[in-house]
């Protein structure tokens, strides 16, 4: 049994990490709190994804061993799959935005209700639509 | 040839467009319309010869920077993706000629980087549309909903809440549909659809697809507003300027239904959706509660907006009902109401928007003292055709793809799906009929006598050109293409339905 | 609301650094399609750089070496680059981003082509990510108020 948690670890610390960003973001009230939520349950996912390009028996980074003279014939198969790697870029220059487009609507909705807390600022929308 | 270069142009012209739009409107407000609106029409001209060639010849295969998939990105083009490429292109340019007016009193000082926006949002769903590739798609859909996001927030006074709970839910959504693709790559190592459908028929009782499939569906049903989770829908379609409800309503959620078709029927084989997992029938019965849920809601609400919004909630249950019966009947009405429902969605947004121009309040139980039927017959009038298609009544587009989800639903042996079809058409019947009595019915005694219509002439106050002419574009949309159903399917739907059924 | 830092150890050190940071993000740039690197990597670090400037300084000595139109025009330019890229492939025979093709115009060959297609493209993406990170971080420290302040 332990052996199964210790040889999948990377996907239970992904899982432990998700889990945590996303009740951060169901469970707290402050916008900036779901927010740092949002971005932990993104992150535990680019981590998972990094994470399947590993390989056993010792993969070393894609860089070609040996420069400015003679280079070594590479093998594929002792470097780590970079496919991962770069589909995450993009989902990191996602995140990225995403956590940009969230902290200017919190500006706003800061400077129209003076206050960061949902359920106040729910109550005020109540009132003013009274 | 040009046309071969068509899946390429019907992208990048919009995407070139937009950030010109962004340079120009530093210095001068006036092109910006016109820009978009040129790139828009681009889109839709490339959109019709893309159909062109694929009812001529065939799927076709475009594949980006020259590299053979499965190692490069492919652009894969069949009947179900030209069809829905015609349909959102088309919505994006009349919804964009609509939007000039409403946009100048709305948001005045934020022109340019309106359009610059909007124009990113629909090169974003024609490329969702078109692309072959599950990275790709998740790309492009996170483009569409960052530039939602930003539109929603430029609208009226609870706009920026909304769209906040917005990122948050969308950002779950896609964070589903990435993790499933994960686990897809993990034990295949392929991100092409097209490749992806061929090996995965042996891996079909391994946990990890079985879990990919589970985080496909959680994560598009978020995108598509689908019942449980669709709670994200009401506030922001509210909210959200005119124009951009009445685009985003029409072709959001759609493209959303389109991508789970996709995933049900391409990359995991019919045989897996349906038999080996009841994955249909758990939809289909999802599908029949958002139906009553969103019928049942919209009655209840007082402005006019929020009524619609449940509306299409109902009218995503309808797709997702279609696609759940499996059969070739509930595909073909299930696709026909994909594209009907974007051009009613989008009428009725519009004539809301219309309302919000003249009036600035969209309250229900204003109407009758508005005099709307005498201040604005013609948008009255367009409201009153898309609402008789959505209640479904011939020669509308909207009775022509009900009747194909009844005969589905009765040729699947399901009864309860079509009693819940015809029961939410009755439904609908009475959310619509309370607001078109509003509108032109007197009450029989007057309720207070001194508020008593006044002998004045009543001067006609109709919307502005620029948005009527849009608004009736999609109304004889609605009218024309009821008619020539049986052309569409038989031309086009017949194929786009997968051939195992 | 960034007000000027009264520090002269801050000062002297970044006014050592930011060189040398820029000269960094062109390398990681540069070397973007045979190494670890590339457009975004770049992009974020000569970002890096001008947001030190910011931080260490004030928002004016920073809006003097990178001003707010040079930045709205670098935004877009990056974005130009890439699609030119692309629609100079398409105009020359092949499919959209089909480097190969681009050996008509440069006096290489074929494969050779790609190479630099792609290094072209990392430029571009390098330069919109700059761009977009420093207009970003101005827009929110000032509460988007800096458009009032520099209109005055």
């Amino acid at each position: 049994m332990i052996e199964y948690i210790i040889a999948k670890y990377n996907y239970w610390i992904y899982i432990v990490l998700m889990m945590i960003g996303f009740y951060a973001m169901i469970g707290k009230t402050n916008l900036v709190k779901k927010l740092l939520g949002m971005n932990v349950f993104q992150w535990a996912i680019i981590l998972f994804y990094v994470s399947t390009g590993s390989k056993k028996g010792g993969a070393t980074i894609p860089i070609v061993m040996g420069a400015h003279g003679h280079y070594e014939p590479a093998q594929a198969i002792q470097f780590l799959n970079p496919l991962p790697h770069c589909l995450m870029l993009t989902a990191i220059v996602v995140g990225v935005s995403t956590t940009g487009v969230a902290l200017a609507l919190v500006i706003m909705i800061y400077r129209r209700y003076h206050t960061l807390e949902e359920d106040e600022i729910l109550e005020l929308l109540e009132t003013s639509r009274k | 040839m040009i046309s071969d270069q068509f899946p390429a142009l019907i992208i990048v012209f919009p995407l070139i467009i937009a950030f010109w739009i962004n340079i120009v409107g530093w210095w001068w407000k006036k092109p910006c319309f016109y820009m978009s609106v040129s790139a828009l029409t681009v889109s839709f001209i490339s959109s019709i010869g893309i159909l062109n060639t694929v009812i001529t010849n065939g799927t076709i295969h475009y594949r980006l920077g020259g590299w053979e998939p499965p190692w490069g990105i492919e652009y894969v083009v069949d009947h179900l993706n030209a069809f829905l490429l015609v349909i959102v292109s088309f919505i994006g340019l009349l919804v964009g000629i609509y939007s000039k007016r409403s946009v100048e009193q709305d948001i005045p000082q934020k022109i340019p980087q309106f359009y610059s926006v909007y124009t990113l949002l629909v090169m974003g769903l024609l490329g969702m549309t078109i692309t072959g590739d599950a990275v790709n798609l998740y790309v492009l859909l996170e483009i569409v909903s960052l530039a939602s996001y930003a539109l929603i927030a430029m609208g009226e006074d609870g706009a920026p809440l909304a769209s906040f709970n917005y990122v948050i839910m969308g950002t779950i959504g896609a964070c589903f549909y990435l993790l499933g693709v994960g686990y897809l790559y993990i034990v295949t190592g392929s991100l092409n659809m097209a490749d992806l459908s061929e090996l995965l028929p042996k891996l079909y009782h391994s946990k990890a697809v079985l879990v990919a499939f589970a985080f496909f569906l959680i994560g598009i049903g978020i995108k598509m507003a689908f019942f449980p989770l669709h709670v994200w829908l009401p506030d922001a379609y509210t909210h959200a300027p005119s124009s951009v409800s009445a685009f985003v309503a029409g072709t959001m959620t759609k493209v959303g239904a389109y991508v789970l078709m996709r995933v049900l029927f391409t990359i995991f084989r019919p045989y897996f959706s349906i038999e080996l997992i009841p994955a249909t029938t758990v939809l289909g019965w999802t599908a029949v509660a958002a139906m009553m849920y969103g019928c049942v809601l919209a009655i209840a609400q007082h402005d006019l907006k929020r009524m619609l919004c449940y509306i299409l909630i109902a009218e995503v249950g309808y797709i997702v009902l279609g696609i759940s019966m499996a059969n070739r009947m509930g595909l073909t009405g299930a696709i026909l109401h994909i594209m009907n429902d974007a051009l009613m969605m989008a009428c009725l947004f519009s004539v809301a928007g219309a309302i919000m121009y003249k009036f600035g309040n969209r309250d229900i139980t204003n109407f009758r003292q508005q005099q709307l039927n005498k201040k604005m017959p013609f948008t009255m009038a367009a409201f009153t055709i898309t609402a008789l298609s959505v209640v479904g009544i011939p020669p509308t587009c909207g009775f022509f793809s009900k009747w194909y989800l009844i005969i589905g639903a009765i040729d699947a042996r399901q009864w309860v799906f079509a009693i819940a079809l015809i029961l939410s058409s009755l439904l609908s019947a009475v959310v619509f009929f309370k607001v078109i009595e509003k509108i032109y019915f007197k009450p029989r005694e007057p309720v207070h006598p001194h508020n008593e219509v006044t002998h004045e002439e009543v001067v006609m106050d109709e919307a502005p050109m620029s948005m009527l002419i849009p608004m009736y574009i999609m109304v004889g949309g609605i009218l024309i293409l009821g008619i020539l159903s049986g052309q569409i399917i038989s031309t086009v739907i017949q194929f786009a339905v997968p051939a195992s059924f | 609301m960034i007000t000027l830092l009264e520090d002269i150890i801050v000062k002297t050190v970044c006014r050592i650094l930011v060189p040398l940071m820029q000269l960094f993000g062109l390398y990681v740039i540069a070397h973007g399609h045979g190494s670890p690197g590339g457009g975004f990597q770049g992009g974020c670090i000569l970002a890096a750089s001008f947001i030190l400037l910011l931080v260490a300084f004030d928002l004016a000595e920073a809006k003097k070496r990178l001003s707010e139109k040079l930045n709205n025009f670098l935004n877009s330019f990056g974005v130009f680059i890439y699609a030119w890229t692309g629609w100079m492939c398409l105009l020359l025979g092949g499919n959209f981003l089909d480097y190969g093709k681009l050996s008509k115009i440069l006096p290489v060959d074929s494969v050779k082509a790609r190479y630099f297609g792609v290094f072209s493209i990392e430029v571009g993406v390098g330069i919109t990510v700059m761009a977009v990170m420093v207009s970003l971080f101005i827009d929110l420290i000032t509460g988007g108020k800096h458009e009032e302040e520099s209109e005055k």
